[in-house]
């Protein structure tokens, strides 16, 4: 695949692990938080824990917006297909995430809501369209990436007068998540390969103040394994050298300013919302977006009068304490007994990919084979 | 009696009611397209010689959406489905029976091409179907057409194949292209179109099994990867032999347009499903004259050796990467789901 198999090139993975090998000072501990689900995907996929040497640990971020939503916006979401009969569009992944109540999209699928997975926002314009008698609501979630779409539909569905489209929206915000995280207490993380495609919108200044406030090195860093190794290497360096700053990896993408238009078309059709709660952080203030008064009639949570359901506190979850690097997932009570890859209970079980879903895994693996 | 009307008919409740209708439908689209001494016999079961040795016996449900899919349909699938998991005890199948569940308001015409792509798939494979059944249920209850077969088949003497005989040491084969089956149904499926060249790899294996049986008997395992994968079937093996298994991802024969697909979808390859596909387990020294046997065969002709058994306790399956890093390749939590991030 041209253009993908470039930054896969397993003869440049094996020179790159050689400098991170010679750079690393072997008194020291680096722990990188890798920001993004997709670097995540990347790191297991390709296997690149076996390609680092071994006091560089990874340690998987919030950003995989699967994960941090609670399962109170997914009950309310399941509450309302239900409830006015209508049809809910969603991203295949979100269907298998827990709710309330041991129940998730899948679950209510089952039992007969009209749920339909979709590719893109645009799926579910044309699900509206062709079915003018019935209110389609689309579930947006996602950080900055999958915002200026949302927007763009809002838009066209204004420009065509399309009533029965609504938007439930639970997009999220990334420097504001970071910057929360960071500053929630104790952290033992030393470096962050920032977020790939949300940078493309947001632009790497973004993170300025995020990385000169809580003096740490961030090193924005492309999905593909040879972007996770190079930025590696780049945040090692900065660590050697005791730099903190903002670095752009992925320059064949992502700019100082980002996409301007995209901005524009977010900040014209949604505002700050001043609470919001993530799986696993808890309420975060300024961490989300809400749709603009103007736009209200495509409000799902304006036209059915949705109110947050609280999710019950999840007793003895350590995901802040895991995402900050502080504690392995095993030290957390609800470890392999309450919280399963199965029946997940915080953020960091919810993806296979999450902190915890990966240790079981790998737990699984080191401690029955002795490796 | 009546001539049912296959150009504009469609299904109705009275061709299950077990009547003059029913009779019609049975005479006039199964019995004359399978069309077999057997099947003419026309009593509630196919009597016929059985063969000395030991039999197998498989069944296998088949629903699939769409009904018609690039390089197949749910007839020709359920045919080669059945007959493959026969063929993965190293048997010769003989005869197969097929239960049909059809949606009232279905079209005779749809239905006929099926059966008719059905009974083309027997005869090829030299594997009839003698016996079968045919319910009606109410519009609404059901998807089209549901296709239930059973295969049986005999076992060569000398042959003892089971999934809990992979021993450490021993080679894992593939047969050619993995993926291909999976991808093709994607690129067909409602809401989720996508012009590719990928077809099903849907075929019967029982000439390529017979063919590998003769070379080298002392085969350990053979198993179809058909849902879940290769990922899965390599995963029930190493759990039902107690063994681990290592593999690797450069020898393990994937299309370009299938990573392509996979890779815009957020789907792995490794999880999705073939139909015209089998893995091997074989002693070590019994492995390069089998896959010499396996690639001058047609349906064998890009197999492939892409990995070793390993004794492992935790019976865990790894992959050394093409990128040159180590990975688990764990059972999926659920279905597999493209991702958003």
């Amino acid at each position: 695949m041209k253009y993908v198999d470039e930054f896969r090139d397993g003869e440049k993975a094996r020179r790159i692990a050689a400098l991170i090998e010679q750079e690393v000072e072997a008194d020291r501990d680096y722990r990188l938080m890798e920001f993004c689900g997709g670097h995540t995907h990347a790191i297991f996929r390709f296997g690149l824990h076996a390609l680092m040497p071994s006091n560089l640990k990874y340690v998987h971020g919030p950003g995989c917006p699967v994960c941090v939503l609670p399962a109170g916006r997914i009950e309310a979401a399941i509450q309302l297909v239900e409830a006015e009969k209508l049809i809910l569009c969603t991203y295949a992944d979100l269907m298998r995430v827990p709710a309330g109540k041991r129940d998730s999209l899948h679950r209510a699928k089952a039992r007969g809501a009209d749920i339909r997975m979709v590719y893109s926002v645009n799926d579910a314009l044309a699900i509206a369209r062709n079915n003018p008698e019935q209110q389609v609501v689309f579930f947006a979630i996602g950080f900055e990436t999958t915002t200026p779409p949302t927007a763009v539909a809002i838009q066209i569905a204004q420009a065509e007068g399309l009533k029965n489209f609504l938007v439930y929206c639970n997009h999220v915000q990334t420097p504001p998540a970071m910057s929360h995280l960071l500053a929630s207490g104790e952290v033992s993380i030393n470096g962050i390969l920032g977020p790939s495609h949300v940078s493309t919108i947001i632009g790497s200044d973004a993170y300025a103040d995020c990385c000169n406030n809580h003096h740490i090195p961030i090193v924005i860093a492309g999905f593909e394994p040879l972007d996770v190794m190079q930025s590696t290497l780049l945040l090692v360096r900065q660590i050697n050298a005791g730099r903190c700053e903002v670095e752009n990896q992925y320059s064949r993408a992502v700019t100082p300013d980002g996409n301007r238009k995209a901005q524009a078309l977010m900040a014209n059709v949604f505002e700050q919302r001043p609470l919001f709660e993530w799986r696993g952080l808890g309420a975060l203030p300024d961490s989300a977006i809400q749709i603009r008064s103007e736009y209200a009639d495509f409000d799902a949570e304006k036209r059915f009068a949705i109110t947050d359901i609280a999710t019950a506190d999840i007793k003895g979850c350590i995901c802040p304490a895991v995402l900050r690097g502080l504690n392995d997932p095993d030290e957390c009570k609800l470890f392999a007994t309450a919280c399963t890859p199965e029946e997940p209970k915080g953020a960091c079980m919810v993806s296979s990919e999450g902190a915890c879903a990966a240790h079981y895994s790998y737990g699984r693996f080191k401690s029955e084979t002795g490796a | 009696m009546s001539r049912l009307d296959i150009q504009h008919g469609v299904v109705e409740m009275a061709h299950g009611s077990g009547g003059r209708v029913s009779a019609t439908l049975i005479d006039e689209l199964f019995i004359r397209h399978f069309d077999n001494a057997l099947l003419k016999q026309g009593n509630d079961s196919a009597q016929f010689e059985a063969p000395a040795g030991r039999m197998v016996m498989s069944t296998d449900a088949h629903v699939v959406s769409p009904l018609f899919f690039p390089g197949g349909d749910i007839g020709s699938l359920s045919v080669h489905g059945t007959i493959n998991d026969v063929a993965m005890s190293g048997a010769k199948p003989l005869y197969l029976s097929a239960s049909f569940i059809l949606e009232e308001g279905f079209a005779l015409a749809e239905l006929e091409s099926i059966v008719i792509s059905m009974a083309a798939a027997s005869r090829e494979a030299g594997v009839p179907v003698i016996t079968g059944d045919t319910k009606v249920v109410e519009r609404g209850k059901g998807d089209g057409v549901f296709i239930s077969t059973t295969g049986i088949g005999v076992v060569p003497d000398n042959v003892q194949i089971s999934g809990d005989r992979a021993e450490a040491g021993d080679l894992i084969l593939i047969s050619g292209y993995i993926g291909d089956h999976g991808t093709a149904i994607l690129s067909s499926r409602e809401g989720l179109e996508f012009a590719t060249t990928i077809v099903s790899d849907s075929a019967a294996l029982h000439g390529l099994v017979a063919a590998m049986v003769e070379a080298a008997p002392e085969i350990h395992c053979l198993r179809d990867p058909t849902r879940g994968g290769l990922a899965t079937t390599l995963n029930e093996l190493s759990r039902q032999s107690a063994v681990g298994m290592q593999i690797r991802e450069a020898d393990i024969p994937v299309r370009a347009e299938v990573r392509g697909a996979c890779e815009l979808l957020g789907l792995d390859p490794l999880y999705i499903a073939n139909e015209g596909k089998l893995v091997c387990i074989c002693p070590a020294q019994s492995a390069e004259a089998l896959l010499n046997v396996m690639q001058n065969y047609p349906l064998g002709s890009d197999a492939a050796i892409i990995g070793e058994v390993v004794s492992d306790n935790a019976h865990l399956v790894t992959m050394k990467t093409r990128f040159g890093g180590q990975r688990v390749v764990d059972w999926l939590a659920g279905e597999q789901l493209p991702r958003i991030c």
